[in-house]
């Protein structure tokens, strides 16, 4: 009846316990609070149902926050066990067994659910708004998407409750993650949880690419496009052409973990360097997924905080397209160790480095962009000094890597470790930390507070240098990744100790930032910033704040490239004149909560093989797409009057 | 009147085709990782049969003219909704369906053979790839063959509606692609895999 599932699959150890019951107590006291002040009908039809992208942004973003800050404690408890536990007799508090899911979880959540949630929430805010659009080209789609990423997530944190999560890493490699050697739920988690996310992600990729094709303001021509824009081009066409792979490849996982078929176990024939692969010609590009947008943030910020156009737009714009390109011919130098031999790997080789060069590209022209400018050191702009020298360090020993030679030396070692932390962090996190101080006011009218901001921004920094540095080193000195032991003779603890102070420090950092969003709602009224805080150059400094549900009101053509700017400074600008008609919006629906609630359910079935809740919950989700496509009277008119009296209203308060 | 195009402005808005087209792409490469993944564990029959042990031609011709007709049928129907015609686009809907349902019951009656005769997806990493591929275009096939009969339904409930014409539309689309990704499974499965 109830498949592998029984009274088994709960918590033994009291470190997982208590996470899920403080986790299930946060719930249960959110769940309180909100039945306690009444606001299940507002949260429902304000904020779940909603088809609007700067909503479905925002409930990004709280995801991200929520799972930022368990894959933090997953960190936090990896320095701690390496630090004080791992030359001891195994006896501290973390077996090896659970640090092995520990450190699976940190990668799979911090990759899929936050660096993908953040994106995603951030492509949702600003995308449209750049494109001087007044939505996506698919709400109901976007809707879908984003419940199908809270399904995987779901999946994920319930695997810290009932059962086991993956101990094979954040990619799962097999023979390791095949049922022969790993027979409990915790791969299958992984695989359900990543498989439903991805199939959400891959759907967000079609989404956006369709929006810039067909929605762009009238006159908005390719090249007049913010860089933004642009960075999203090329992270979306990664989605399209990459996680198709991942889709497939997690599916002949689930395969030969299910139904016994042979794509990758170690015998009859299967393959398993197929599947490594496979992964890496998803996981490669998908680094270019995350970083891209990051630069995209970083070519906004940069002329808005030094005064000046950004230096060289058209080989910012070819840089993108080159790196988007370059992505996919590089995944082999994951597993130079593969043996493929001399000449393989020296192409793979030569491709990563060329990568190097349109990268360089764009940092010499933020920084030509900086020169001469009147630079206003805001925290934005902190973020990106700090992500000039991180990116460029993380950079640097990434070609460094590229080396088959040199890479067969530190292969798999904390050099690597240290590596993809130093290009993630610096930039990735850093770009969707200075855009989230860049934006925040045009959402809630009100900045963050400098002060904390600069605060935190130190504190990351420094912890960043601090916790990674010292993994470099380690490295060389022959540490692996993923230890949970070492012999204490080795004279590395010393290092992890440092290591572990680092992250001590970001930890701060954290603390600061959660601070400064409390503090600066606190004094939202001292904070209060006007639509244009910033003098900003593109559309989304144009709308009132609060923005109107459809965006613009008008859709006057664009003339030039940061045309916003163009209306404020250039003296004989004549500014288009746009007509008031009546606006169409999508009406709020409950089919993205529904298909996101089938699709854990179906996960959780098969993961546990309860195989007529799996087939009831795949009928029901087919009746329910059925139902969707159905559906009449999706859309809601905004008269002249009301977008005329809301303008008013917005823009009287401004 | 200007010449009769195949897929019509008329049924798809800009915004709606560049979506389809897109998510076309993507089930490209979903198939592409499938056929990557065939064609290296094609020799790993693991002691297994080999491909020019299994495969039947004839059948697969069969399967092959089957699909192409009801590629043809599907253009035949799209051509009757320019006309307007709801009867000749239920006879060409019905008649894509019928053969879309006989080629499915040609491919499900392959694999009980092969199953039936030991030759399950668990024999060898070779017939793991192969049931998968050609199992996922059957997937297709079947997700296909559901959403024309909704969408019959949909036609005797309410006639031909705007919403309609342009489903129809990316149906067409789908079907279509089908049928090219069928040709590939038809050259690198059947006609290599017996040749070799």
């Amino acid at each position: 009846m109830w498949g592998r599932l029984s009274l088994d699959a709960l918590p033994h150890d009291m470190i997982t316990i208590g996470g899920v019951v403080g986790g299930g107590l946060a719930l249960l006291a959110g769940i309180a609070a909100i039945t306690y002040f009444k606001k299940w009908r507002w949260l429902w039809t304000n904020w779940l149902t909603s088809l609007d992208p700067k909503k479905i942004g925002v409930m990004y973003l709280v995801v991200a926050t929520a799972m930022l800050l368990r894959g933090l404690a997953d960190a936090a408890m990896m320095r701690a066990q390496q630090a004080v536990f791992a030359t001891g007799d195994g006896s501290g508090p973390i077996s090896a067994d659970m640090f092995q899911q520990v450190f699976s979880a940190h990668g799979t959540i911090m990759i899929f659910f936050v660096a993908m949630g953040a994106i995603f929430g951030i492509l949702n805010l600003i995308l449209p708004l750049q494109l001087g659009a007044r939505d996506v080209a698919f709400p109901l789609l976007n809707s879908i998407s984003f419940w199908l990423l809270v399904a995987g997530m779901v999946l994920m944190n319930v695997s810290l409750a009932v059962g086991e999560f993956s101990t094979a890493g954040w990619l799962a490699y097999p023979p390791l993650s095949e049922l022969q050697y790993s027979p409990g739920t915790g791969v299958d988690y992984w695989i359900w949880s990543l498989q439903i996310a991805g199939i959400g992600s891959l759907l967000s990729g079609i989404n956006f690419l369709a929006t810039i094709f067909t929605m762009r303001r009238a006159g908005m021509t390719l090249m007049k496009m913010p860089v933004f824009a642009w960075s999203v081009v090329g992270s979306m066409l990664l989605v399209a052409f990459a996680f198709p792979i991942l889709t497939a490849t997690l599916s002949m996982l689930s395969l030969d973990r299910t139904i016994g078929t042979h794509f990758f176990t170690s015998d009859m024939g299967g393959n398993p360097m197929m599947y490594v692969n496979l992964i890496w010609a998803w996981g490669h590009p998908e680094v270019y997924i995350l970083v891209l947008p990051a630069f995209g943030i970083f070519s906004e910020i940069v002329p808005v905080f030094s005064k000046k156009r950004l230096f060289g737009y058209t080989s910012m714009v070819w840089a993108l397209m080159a790196i988007t390109v370059l992505s996919f011919t590089v995944w082999l130098h994951h597993f130079f160790t593969m043996g493929s031999g001399a000449n393989v790997n020296a192409f793979f080789g030569i491709m990563t480095m060329v990568i190097a060069i349109p990268t360089g590209v764009k940092i010499f022209n933020w920084l030509f962009t900086m020169y001469r400018g009147r630079v206003k050191l805001a925290t934005p702009m902190l973020w990106f000094m700090g992500f000039v020298v991180t990116f460029t360090i993380g950079g640097l020993t990434g070609v460094l890597m590229a080396v088959p030679g040199i890479d067969y030396q530190v292969h798999n070692s904390l050099f690597l470790v240290a590596h993809f932390h130093n290009v993630i962090i610096g930039g990735v996190v850093f770009g969707f930390f200075a855009g989230l101080a860049y934006w925040w006011p045009k959402f809630t009218g009100f900045y963050l507070h400098e002060g904390l901001g600069k605060a935190a921004f130190w504190c990351w920094l420094i912890g960043f240098l601090v916790a990674f540095l010292p993994l470099y080193v380690l490295g060389f000195m022959g540490a692996v990744r993923r230890l949970d032991s070492y012999d204490a003779s080795l004279g590395w603890q010393g290092l992890f100790i440092v290591a572990a102070v680092g992250m001590m420090i970001i930890l701060l950092g954290v603390l600061f930032q959660i601070t400064q969003v409390g503090y600066s709602i606190w004094k939202r009224k001292e904070l209060r910033a006007s639509s244009d805080p910033w003098d900003g150059r593109t559309f989304e400094w144009s709308t009132s704040t609060p923005i109107a549900e459809y965006n613009f009101a008008s859709l006057a053509p664009v003339m030039y490239r940061d045309d916003f700017w163009e209306q404020k400074h250039r003296s004989r600008y004549t500014k288009p004149v746009g007509l008031i008609e009546p606006i169409r919006v999508p009406k709020n629906t409950g089919i993205g909560v529904g298909i996101g609630l089938i699709s854990a359910v179906v996960g959780f079935a098969i993961i546990w093989h309860i195989w007529w809740l799996a087939l009831a919950a795949v009928i029901g989700g087919i009746v329910l797409v059925i139902t969707a496509t159905l559906r009449e009277d999706t859309e809601r008119i905004i008269g002249v009057d009301e977008i005329v009296a809301t303008e008013k209203r917005l823009r009287g308060t401004k | 009147m200007s010449k009769p195009r195949l897929l019509d402005q008329k049924f798809l808005d800009y915004k709606t085709s560049t979506g389809f087209w897109l998510y076309l792409m993507t089930d490209c490469v979903l198939f592409g990782t499938l056929f990557a993944s065939y064609i290296v564990l094609h020799p790993a029959t693991a002691g297994g049969p080999t491909s020019s042990e299994i495969f039947s031609l004839p059948m697969a011709l069969t399967e092959t003219i089957i699909l192409l007709t009801s590629s043809f049928t599907c253009g035949l129907a799209l051509l009757a909704l320019r006309q307007n015609s709801l009867r000749q686009l239920i006879i060409w809907l019905g008649a894509t369906y019928i053969l879309g349902v006989s080629f499915l019951t040609i491919e499900l009656s392959e694999f009980a053979a092969l199953v039936g005769d030991g030759h399950s997806w668990q024999q060898s990493a070779f017939l793991s790839g192969f049931f998968t591929l050609v199992g996922t275009h059957g997937l297709h096939i079947f997700v296909g063959l559901l959403w024309l009969l909704v969408m019959v339904a949909v036609l005797f409930k309410k006639g031909i509606t705007p919403k309609l014409k342009r489903q129809l539309g990316l149906f067409g689309l789908f079907w279509h692609f089908l049928d090219l990704v069928w040709v590939f499974i038809f050259t690198v499965v059947y006609l290599m895999g017996a040749a070799s």
